[in-house]
């Protein structure tokens, strides 16, 4: 049981981002300026950048690798989504600035904690154990229960601040009682093993021939606790009533963290639990996750059509999206043909999900926070006030809508493939009615945007930073719609290491 | 020959175009307007150019294709050689995209040359509207783009990616006018119909992924289209069928055909020149083009093919009902873009693919320049409403005589272009119902003849009744008699210009009214003419001659004839009083002129009613309330244990809490259940 340098250097994207909340956190003690303090956090992030890079390039010729025993595999799979992770972090720190001085003096600490959660998501994906599926999630959650909260002199984000550490509560009880049920009927927490060892959960699991779903009824519960819990996360019905809420009262900063990093993150820690931990009996719950998937898209999606306030339209429009997510997910196909198919649809689709997801909530943080009013109405006129952030945030709805030549389409045409591929016609067929409707809501937003005037006169601006995340944002978006050639081929190959 | 630069350079032209507009002159140069005009005038002219430089290359290959081999885009699955294939991106030149290509880029450039007197004109005016001519340019530059990306596509999602992009420019063009409420309504509704139609195209593109293996062990891809329609003869017969039908609909709903016809038109309430090329030439022959493009694939379902036959039947006649009572000079028109998009459906359907593209070429000239004899009698009277019309002819004389010709055209009137396309469609359905007597071919043959014929005695009829009310009798006051009320907002200062309008409005339109006389006597002429040979067209796409049967050229023009006399008894001579009719008559009117119900069907009933109130508000109100309600029977005691827990929205958590026990315990029970 040694802990080596190795170990180390395997996790070092994951250390040096809580070294950089510990600088961020006490540079600002030292100098006066908030500037100087985004400025290092931004900047900062090209450490775990490098790391990531010389760890990847480590594993490209060792192959995957673990770390603590086996607590931590380092993979292309999991190296994908610090990749990802980190990314997202930055245009955040960049496109949330100005938003952030709001939070004056605390902006240090907002950004400390931002990136000790993401510290966390980025170890989830890399997880070997259940233990660590554990404490990973645990460590990205407890930040944003305060990040949620920081507007600290509106009632809604307290509330939305509370909900989350009440629900998050709810959710990991739920989860670790999943877990443990799936330790007493296997005796295992392993995920993977590279030790022949050290057995896994599948290889535990394989044993049992029955002809009760999941071979026995304490996997059964184990599995159904363990989707209750990751659905919280997931946002999936029935498990997605914070969203919303969460969403319209948390700062929007906050808000878009939890719509794009902290889903991808569940996603890679569902999607590794699953293939890998629970594979034996994968037939029990492709199907399961087929029909939440359904449910899902199909309630976000008829919802959001009645919204008015333009960040609850939003946090259905998560829902939504996460409904199609799941389609990957549940696209199991075992050893039949591209098996990896559905992973690299949801892989795919988790980098297009957050350049669009992000575009829109970086253009409606720029106007709330301009003009105050958060409902759709208050956008109006936007086509004339504010050209290039109206293109911009129709840019996103349309990706978001499906429509080419955007990442949207490509991403939903590669999850409507690959549950085809799993034969699952019908979800793909109720995916693709779902796309057709949510035409309706985005649409909606870009009419009023363009089609109706506004008395309004304020012009919204944006710090040249902000224009910065946003031009990075926008332009995936069309460059991974025109050429996703590049993109797919890596998320195929970290998808390979899950099949 | 043609290289496949230049091929490409067809589409790129106007894509550039339309960039340089938007990125360049739009930011720079607001105020000189003509620059835009003129970069989107000289991109599609460029354009124009080189497809016809690519029509002559093809015209040697005897309806082949031109041979350019496609360029790899991405990977679909893991490996080529174990059963992943390649996404392909490539030009796919042969007789139908080359003529296409023609049509689109002549007539994009016509209307162009068109919009810079008739927007000129808008601008102008009183009302001080917002006119954004840059942006105006670089949409029709954009759409133009896209609509020829769609008809060189070499693949199928190629295809679709430029099919959804026509669609998104032609929802910004139809809203261009975006200061009326009603153009932002129509925009939408017609994004939002044809994308129910684009949803089948989308759940082909699926069959057809799923069914890759009848694909790919042959060696083909199962997404470009010259394998699919080679393979279509061998494929199983629920993939050509389902996947078919799903292409049909996506041709449904773009080209406005029962039951998606709802959408055009409210789409006038675009400009002018934007209906024009969008709902008369291009964007709505698309769904035409689709089905032609893919046509062994329909042929290989006869199922399919009578079901589009009927389609096109059904909807001639229906459109053609409905614009006999229209007011709107436009909306009259556009009835009539569906009735006569019908026609060709009903070709295709009788398995004449070529006749259905003549009437398409045909039909673009004709009813682009009716749309722009309409634009240039509201350049005079300002309004589109008929009835405040009448004696045009006094001071628009070419205008009056290109829309007469125009409308012969349209009516089918021996020997201009209408004519000759529209016998070849009533040939064709004859002829396949006494070929196959008895089968399903041949009773949808003879029904689609029948109802083809009628709908072309009707036809003859409305194009009358909107010349004679139009141009004969008293000038009835134009804008300034309408009654405020009617007025658009921006209409409420509008004066009459009794005057023809400029030069650059007529010149596009002479052009068009050569080729609304010629096209058809010319291009598929019955013999020989000096360097034309015999039927050319039919040639040029490697189809058998259509034969003139003289008997049913007799028969429809006694009926557009007696169509047109009746027109001019009733409006022109005033023989029958139309308000003195029985009761019956004026239901029926109604009825008409409610378009049978069909918008109050879908959008009062189904959309309204149905969705919003019945589904959408509902599900809502439960998400916010009912789970609530739950709470409050549960118990009220949790929500009061702490004074801050007392704040929040009567304590919706604990209502959260007892979703995620009840969502566990569904999912228990139900695999409990199962085993």
């Amino acid at each position: 049981m040694n802990i080596g340098i190795r170990d180390l250097f395997l996790i070092s994207p994951e250390l040096s981002v809580i070294v950089l909340a510990i600088i961020v956190v006490s540079l600002d003690l030292a100098v006066r300026r908030k500037g100087v303090v985004i400025a290092v956090a931004v900047i900062g992030l090209l450490v775990p950048m490098v790391a990531g890079v010389s760890v990847w390039s480590d594993i490209r010729t060792t192959g995957a690798d673990t770390a603590f025993n086996g607590a931590l595999v380092v993979d292309e799979f999991a190296l994908y989504f610090k990749f990802l992770t980190v990314t997202v972090l930055a245009l955040l720190f960049l496109s949330s600035s100005e938003y952030a001085s709001r939070f004056h003096p605390f902006q240090a600490e907002f950004y400390g904690l931002l990136l000790l959660s993401s510290a966390g998501l980025m170890l989830l994906p890399a997880a070997g154990d259940l233990i660590t599926v554990y404490i990973s999630l645990e460590l990205a959650s407890l930040p944003v229960i305060a990040l949620a909260a920081y507007n600290k002199t509106r009632l809604k984000s307290l509330e939305a601040g509370l909900k989350y550490l009440m629900l998050s509560a709810v959710s990991s009880a739920v989860l670790l009682y999943g877990f443990a049920f799936l330790y007493g009927a296997t005796g295992t927490l392993q995920l993977v093993s590279f030790d022949p060892a050290i057995p896994a959960i599948g290889q535990m699991l394989m044993n049992g021939e029955s002809s009760i779903p999941f071979g026995g009824v304490a996997v059964m519960v184990g599995v159904v606790l363990v989707v209750a819990g990751f659905g919280f996360k997931l946002s999936i019905v029935p498990f997605q009533m914070w969203t919303p809420d969460v969403y319209e009262g948390a700062p929007t900063p906050v808000a878009a963290y939890l719509a794009v990093a902290s889903k991808a993150a569940a996603f890679a820690v569902v999607l590794r639990v699953f293939y890998t931990g629970l594979d034996p009996v994968a037939s029990d719950w492709s199907l399961l996750f087929a029909v939440l998937a359904a449910i899902t898209m199909t309630v976000g999606n008829v919802i959001a059509i009645a919204q008015t306030n333009v960040k609850r339209l939003l946090g259905y429009s998560a829902i939504a999206q996460a409904g199609y997510l799941l389609m990957g997910v549940a696209a199991y196909v075992g050893s039949g043909p591209d098996p990896e198919l559905g992973i690299e649809a949801v892989l795919f689709y988790l980098a297009g999900y957050a350049a669009m997801n992000m575009t829109a909530f970086f253009v409606v943080m720029a106007v709330t926070n301009r003009t105050g009013d958060e409902t759709i109405d208050g956008l109006a006129g936007m086509g004339r006030r504010a050209p290039l952030l109206a293109a911009l945030l129709g840019l996103a709805l349309l990706s978001l809508t499906g429509i080419p030549p955007t990442v949207g389409f490509i991403g939903k045409l590669f999850l409507f493939n690959a549950a085809i591929n799993a034969d699952m016609l019908w979800l793909a067929v109720i995916g693709l009615l779902n796309s057709v409707l949510s035409a309706y809501y985005y649409l909606s937003v870009v009419r009023v945007m363009y089609l109706r005037e506004s008395d309004n006169p304020i012009r919204i601006t944006l710090p040249l930073y902000a224009w910065a995340a946003l031009a990075v944002t926008s332009c995936a978006i069309l460059v991974l719609g025109l050429w996703p050639g590049g993109l797919l081929e890596v998320a195929r190959q970290a998808a390979l290491n899950l099949v | 020959m043609i290289n496949e630069a230049a091929v490409w350079a067809i589409v790129g032209l106007p894509l550039l175009g339309g960039f340089l507009i938007i990125a360049v002159l739009r930011p720079w140069t607001r105020s000189l307007w003509q620059a835009s005009a003129s970069v989107g005038i000289v991109a599609i002219g460029g354009a124009f150019a080189l497809s016809l430089w690519a029509l002559n290359s093809v015209r040697g290959h005897h309806g082949e294709s031109i041979g350019f081999s496609p360029h790899s885009w991405f990977t679909v699955g893991g490996d080529v050689t174990q059963g992943a294939f390649e996404l392909t991106i490539g030009v796919l030149l042969d007789p139908l995209s080359a003529m296409m290509a023609v049509v689109i880029t002549g007539v994009s450039l016509l209307v162009q040359v068109y919009s810079l007197g008739y927007m000129r004109k808008a601008a102008n005016a009183e009302d001080g509207a917002f006119v954004d001519y840059p942006r105006y340019f670089a949409y029709m530059s954009f759409f133009t783009a896209a609509m020829l990306g769609l008809v060189l596509a070499y693949n199928l999602i190629q295809a679709f990616l430029f099919w959804e992009l026509v669609g998104l420019f032609s929802y910004l063009l139809i809203g261009f006018w975006f200061h009326r409420p009603a153009a932002a309504a129509a925009a939408k509704k017609a994004f939002i119909v044809t994308r129910i139609g684009d949803f089948g195209f989308m759940l082909a593109l699926m069959w057809l992924f799923s069914h890759r293996g009848e694909f790919l062990v042959r060696g083909q891809n199962p997404f470009e289209i010259p394998d699919i329609n080679s393979a279509a003869p061998l494929l199983s017969a629920s993939l050509v069928t389902w996947a078919a039908l799903g292409l049909f609909a996506g041709a449904v709903g773009k080209s406005a055909q029962f039951p998606l016809n709802t959408w055009l038109p409210d789409a006038m309430e675009g400009p002018t020149p934007v209906s024009s090329l969008i709902h008369a030439a291009t964007m709505v022959a698309a769904g035409v083009f689709l089905v032609a493009r893919m046509f062994p694939l329909f042929e290989a379902s006869s199922w399919v093919l009578n079901v589009v036959a009927l389609t096109g039947g059904v909807t001639a006649v229906i459109a053609a009902t409905m614009a006999l009572v229209t007011n709107d000079i436009k909306r009259v028109l556009a009835f009539s873009t569906v009735s006569q998009l019908g026609y060709m459906f009903i070709a295709l359907g009788v398995g004449a693919p070529g006749v259905a593209l003549f009437h398409l070429l045909n039909h673009a000239f004709f009813k682009c320049l009716l749309f722009l004899s309409a634009g240039s009698v509201h350049h005079s009277v300002q309004t589109f409403d008929m009835r405040y019309m009448g004696g045009l002819r006094a001071w628009m004389p070419v205008t009056y005589g290109l829309t007469v010709i125009a409308g012969l055209s349209l009516a089918g009137v021996f020997p201009l272009a209408g004519f000759w396309s529209k016998d070849e469609v009533l040939a064709a359905a004859w002829s396949i119902s006494q070929l196959t007597p008895g089968t399903g071919a041949g009773v949808v043959g003879q029904a689609t003849f029948w109802l083809a014929l009628v709908a072309a005695g009707m036809t003859a009829f409305y194009v009358f009744r909107l010349i004679i009310l139009t141009f004969h009798g008293e000038f009835r006051g134009g804008i300034e008699a309408v009654p405020m009320a009617d007025r658009a907002a921006d209409e409420a200062h509008s004066h009459v210009h009794k005057g023809e309008s400029p030069l650059s409005m007529l010149v596009p339109m002479s052009v068009l009214g050569l080729m609304a006389i010629g096209s058809g006597a010319v291009l598929n002429s019955v013999i020989e003419l000096g360097p034309v040979p015999a039927h050319w067209f039919s040639h040029f796409f490697n189809e058998p001659s259509p034969e003139l049967v003289v008997w049913i050229a007799g028969l429809s023009m006694t009926l557009v004839l007696g169509g047109i006399t009746l027109a001019v008894a009733i409006y022109g001579m005033k023989w029958f009083d139309l308000a003195r009719m029985p009761k019956q008559w004026h239901m029926l009117n109604r009825v008409l002129d409610q378009r049978y119900y069909m918008d109050y069907f879908y959008e009062t009933l189904v959309v309204r009613r149905a969705l919003f109130k019945g589904v959408f508000l509902a599900s809502d109100w439960i998400d916010r309330k009912v789970v609530d309600g739950t709470v409050d029977l549960v118990g009220w005691a949790g929500r009061n244990t702490g004074k801050f827990v007392g704040q929040l929205q009567s304590g919706q958590v604990q209502a959260y809490g007892i979703a995620v026990s009840v969502g566990v315990i569904t999912l228990l029970w139900t695999y409990l259940v199962r085993s």
